[in-house]
């Protein structure tokens, strides 16, 4: 909670914590930018050994949505995040994406808590690395580039990853996901690691690249705050159960501290602490 | 070899000229006082020659074409026997460290092996080639190959699983996912095992030459106890010394080219 607090109060008092990242200006996002994908997830359930995670969940997320998932430790959200992201394979229940044409592969990528970059490739490769197949591809350096910029890391291209702070790190690695250009980018806790301050200028940048590329976002946090912050639709996890489906409708970008994301904050948290 | 010996020194490499003549002005020293200490007679050459004495010895012997023919031969089998040992050695540590089946069709025959000291098997070793060449390259291929394949094995078995399946999830099979992912991080533990299994070279090299050989360094040393030659046995122990030196400055050039990324080996 005070954690929270302090965050939102450094933020209020800080405005200038824009030039870590580019200068580029938070416009509303033109909807055909939006890449029609929409995940259906119907009584989804996943056991590890005799303990049930997930508990039957039902999901329905629209194109282009910015979702946050909350709830304790052990409620089950990243084993949700990662049977969306096919890293492991469920139990029970259906888990579809719904997109013209059908036949299609979707494109999900993943961005973990930990950086996971190859310490030993540079910069550059790594976010080659997100490229899949098309890596091999005479434009790849090109593409990985562009992605570098987008996430202000311009100058790094060459450098080790091992001479990163966390922070660019974690660019580095959010550059490797973008690279692809997916239609479903999957956040477990991209930011939990980072101090406060880095925090903030990285849900700044990950709001302005969601905006300028419409997939759809699914962010696992413990941060309550950060998850009103970001997301279209909170939603809180209990016990393998959804128990509280939220939509947050501010206009963003959204001013930190405000009564109205007060608000809200104590409804989830009242909702989380029973 | 110690442990320490064997692993990636922090902020040594790289050095300024200067600090790389501080480490030679500890072995001069020594060289001088020996030198000082023989010219005055304190130590008596029976026991101990005058450096320069082995300098004429070595001077004679490389006249002779004798000494450069016995370096010659030993430079020959150490390298024979450690690319004989450390090919199997890799390739088995690489099979096992990346197929569970192979492990456990070999690791257990190989734990009862590596318990066996493998200067243990001389005698046996006599007896079944002789004082042939053959006898000295199984003896060094026998003892390269543990370390090597132990360390192969434990690099591959300890890359990060997050970087394994964040490879994976992004498309990377078999091959590439080996050459992008998996050998590169087992490679500072497959050096550790290099530098190990080449202290283990020359100890079995040594050893073998001196019991069982008809040539080479060793049988040179052996040669001169019995002629009561001790400048010449010093001598040889010194090649060997510095041979040893030789194969550590090429295995930590080997690393400093391939582990530039790694902090250890990144400019301060």
């Amino acid at each position: 909670m005070t954690a929270h607090h302090v965050t939102a109060a450094l933020a209020q008092s800080i405005p200038v914590l824009e030039p870590a990242t580019p200068a580029i200006l938070v416009t509303p996002r033109p909807h055909d930018a939006v890449k029609g994908v929409t995940l259906n997830i119907r009584g989804l359930r996943k056991a590890f050994g005799s303990n049930q995670v997930l508990r039957g969940v039902d999901l329905r997320i629209p194109p282009g949505q910015f979702v946050a998932i909350v709830g304790r430790s052990g409620c089950g959200k990243s084993t949700l995040l990662r049977l969306i992201a096919g890293l492991d394979a469920y139990d029970g229940g259906s888990l579809e994406f719904e997109q013209d044409p059908a036949s299609a592969s979707v494109n999900v990528r993943v961005m973990f808590q930990e950086p996971r970059l190859l310490p030993w490739a540079r910069v550059l490769s790594n976010v080659e690395v997100g490229l899949g197949a098309a890596r091999k591809e005479h434009d790849a350096s090109a593409r990985a580039k562009a992605a570098l910029a987008e996430v202000g890391l311009t100058d790094k291209v060459a450098q080790w990853p091992g001479v990163l702070s966390g922070g660019q790190k974690q660019r580095v690695a959010l550059a490797r996901a973008l690279v692809s250009n997916p239609q479903v980018l999957a956040f477990d806790e991209p930011l939990g690691a980072l101090d406060a301050l880095t925090r903030i200028t990285m849900q700044q940048l990950l709001e302005r690249v969601w905006r300028d590329q419409g997939f759809t976002a699914i962010l696992v946090t413990h941060d309550v705050a950060e998850a009103i912050a970001l997301a279209d639709r909170v939603i809180v996890l209990e016990e393998g159960r959804i128990s509280l489906d939220l939509a947050i409708d501010l206009p963003r970008p959204r001013q930190r501290g405000s009564a109205e994301i007060a608000a809200l904050e104590g409804e989830i948290l009242d909702k989380l602490l029973g | 070899m110690s442990l320490t010996e064997a692993l990636p020194r922090v902020r040594s490499l790289r050095l300024p000229k200067a600090d790389a003549f501080i480490s030679w002005i500890l072995p001069l020293t020594i060289l001088i006082v020996w030198q000082t200490a023989s010219a005055a007679g304190f130590i008596p050459e029976r026991v101990l020659p005058a450096p320069s004495d082995v300098a004429i010895a070595g001077w004679r012997l490389l006249q002779t074409g004798e000494l450069a023919q016995n370096i010659w031969v030993s430079f020959w089998r150490a390298v024979t026997g450690f690319a004989i040992g450390g090919t199997i050695g890799f390739s088995l540590g690489l099979a096992n460290g990346l197929s569970r089946l192979s492990e456990r069709v070999t690791d257990t025959t190989l734990q009862m092996v590596r318990n066996v000291p493998h200067l243990a098997m001389i005698p046996l070793v006599i007896l079944w080639f002789g004082i042939d060449e053959a006898a000295k390259l199984f003896l060094v291929a026998l003892g390269v190959f543990f370390p090597i394949y132990l360390n192969t094995l434990h690099g591959i078995r300890t890359v990060d699983p997050q970087l394994i399946e964040m490879g994976r999830s992004y498309g990377m099979t078999g091959g590439e996912l080996f050459r992008r992912v998996i050998f590169p991080g087992a490679l500072p533990s497959i050096f550790v095992g290099l530098r190990f299994a080449l202290g283990i070279m020359w100890l079995t090299l040594i050893v073998a030459e001196t019991i069982a050989a008809s040539s080479g360094i060793g049988y040179m040393a052996m040669q001169a106890r019995e002629f009561m030659l001790v400048d010449v046995v010093i001598l040889s122990i010194l090649i060997y010394a510095l041979l040893g030196k030789l194969a550590d400055s090429i295995s930590r050039l080997l690393e400093r080219l391939t582990l530039s990324w790694h902090p250890s080996f990144q400019k301060h």
